[in-house]
């Protein structure tokens, strides 16, 4: 009895040691495990000629698509609500992309203030809801894509049973 | 779980007969004398594990793969949540058994968990690959990219590598004894990577997004898409418990069967003499 509780107590030491020497190594690294920096802490610390990730929203309105020798070129601004990083790439931008959706660009920030991507990838939120929804959201005026994240899923949850009923009838 | 812990309350040398020409073979058959019970109360429970995974598993990915509304900007592609938010809760809560048996198998000496052990890993690193897999298929069309070193992505890499790694340290030691013991080292050392999983699309910015379902908050999802996936995820967690248990039955009986062989070989080299 006596020893099973020396191997109990043994094994709660290791763990709380090995736990709080994890904490502190990954406490101290975080700024090289996140994976993409806010518009506003790119500009608060500018890494000239450094290649980063910008991550943010994309800025309703601010998308402009065009052709330039067979290759599309799209310029828009990706925002974290404080600042906001004018971003070029060149290159098919994933499916999801669109004003309002969350996007992490690779790339540097050029000496001009503008972001030049090399890779753009989506970044989805955890909202899962289905088409005739979000369309319903959308024509009440609850909620446009554009300016960001759809609203809690509370208030139109019950909104979907009505409009699976209706269409099940 | 219970099954181990409720066997690990009895006295095994309760089993241990009064007869003394008996005792010696009983000796080295007492350790086993509780797997014993638990291959009673496994084969009652094994048709039950096995019906409840097939019925809730065919349920929840039918309605998820074809009933299912699929999602306002994923499309279609959405669907690939139904294997995969499964399979990535069982990677986790398969090293929470593993870790649970390492702790009864240190501080207990229990021989079924060091079995349990054993037998919870290759299954577990099946379902890890399988997170992965399906993970990687989901990531490709809806962010544009295979893979990515973000932290949940990485973390749960390091989850499949802890029980690859687990699965070779337990079979690289002649003696079994000392293979359980370090690999039960292994799996509680490994154990820090479930909270950083858990919690790293809180703790760090990750392109993948943070979890729909929470204890805290009310789920971010329709009703319509939440049902099938709590049901597909239930019938993965029976599916994932009649592996082992019927791994670990398995297992047990080799166990007793070479212990058996072992008193038979003995006790025919001590006749002659």
């Amino acid at each position: 009895m006596t020893r099973k509780s020396r191997r109990l107590w043994l094994l709660v030491a290791c763990g709380i040691g090995l736990g709080s020497a994890s904490a502190l190594a990954l406490d101290a690294f975080s700024a090289n495990i996140v994976f993409f920096v806010a518009p506003s802490q790119l500009l608060a610390t500018p890494a000239n000629g450094r290649t980063v990730r910008l991550g943010g929203m994309v800025v309703a309105g601010s998308l402009h698509e065009a052709h330039r020798s067979g290759e599309p070129v799209a310029q828009f601004q990706v925002t974290d609500g404080q600042k906001a990083v004018q971003v070029r790439y060149a290159g098919i931008l994933p499916d999801l992309f669109r004003e309002g959706q969350s996007v992490v660009a690779l790339g540097e920030l050029a000496s001009d203030g503008t972001f030049a991507a090399s890779e753009v990838l989506a970044k989805h939120d955890e909202t899962y809801m289905p088409k005739e929804v979000a369309e319903a959201l959308r024509k009440s005026g609850k909620w446009n894509p554009k300016f960001g994240p759809a609203p809690s899923a509370a208030s139109w949850n019950r909104m979907s049973v009505k409009t699976d009923t209706t269409r099940g009838s | 779980m219970d099954a181990i812990r409720t066997l690990d309350a009895t006295d095994p040398a309760g089993s241990s007969g009064p007869d003394r020409s008996q005792r010696r073979r009983v000796g080295l058959l007492h350790r086993f004398a509780n797997p014993g019970r638990f291959l009673r109360l496994a084969a009652r429970l094994q048709p039950w594990t096995n019906a409840l995974a097939l019925v809730l598993t065919g349920w929840g990915l039918i309605w998820g793969l074809f009933f299912a509304p699929a999602d306002w900007q994923q499309g279609d592609a959405v669907r690939i949540m139904y294997v995969h938010v499964p399979a990535a809760w069982l990677a986790s809560a398969g090293y929470v058994a593993l870790a649970v048996c390492s702790v009864l198998s240190l501080v207990w000496r229990h021989p079924l968990a060091d079995l349990a052990a054993a037998e919870i890993g290759p299954v577990g690193a099946a379902v890890t690959a399988v997170c992965l897999a399906s993970g990687s298929l989901w990531g490709k069309p809806m962010w544009g990219a295979w893979w990515v070193w973000d932290a949940r992505l990485t973390s749960v890499l390091v989850l499949f590598f802890l029980y690859v790694g687990h699965i070779a340290l337990l079979r690289a030691f002649d003696e079994p004894q000392r293979g359980y013991r370090a690999g039960a080292i292994l799996a509680l050392v490994g154990a820090i990577d479930l909270p950083i999983i858990k919690f790293s699309v809180q703790w760090w910015n990750t392109l993948h997004q943070p979890d729909s379902i929470t204890l805290t908050g009310a789920p971010t999802m329709s009703t319509s898409m939440l049902w099938p996936l709590l049901i597909s995820a239930l019938g993965f967690s029976f599916g994932f418990a009649a592996i082992v248990l019927a791994r670990l039955r398995a297992a047990v009986m080799e166990q007793r069967l070479r212990v058996l062989l072992l008193s038979r070989g003995n006790a025919a080299a001590g006749a002659p003499s």
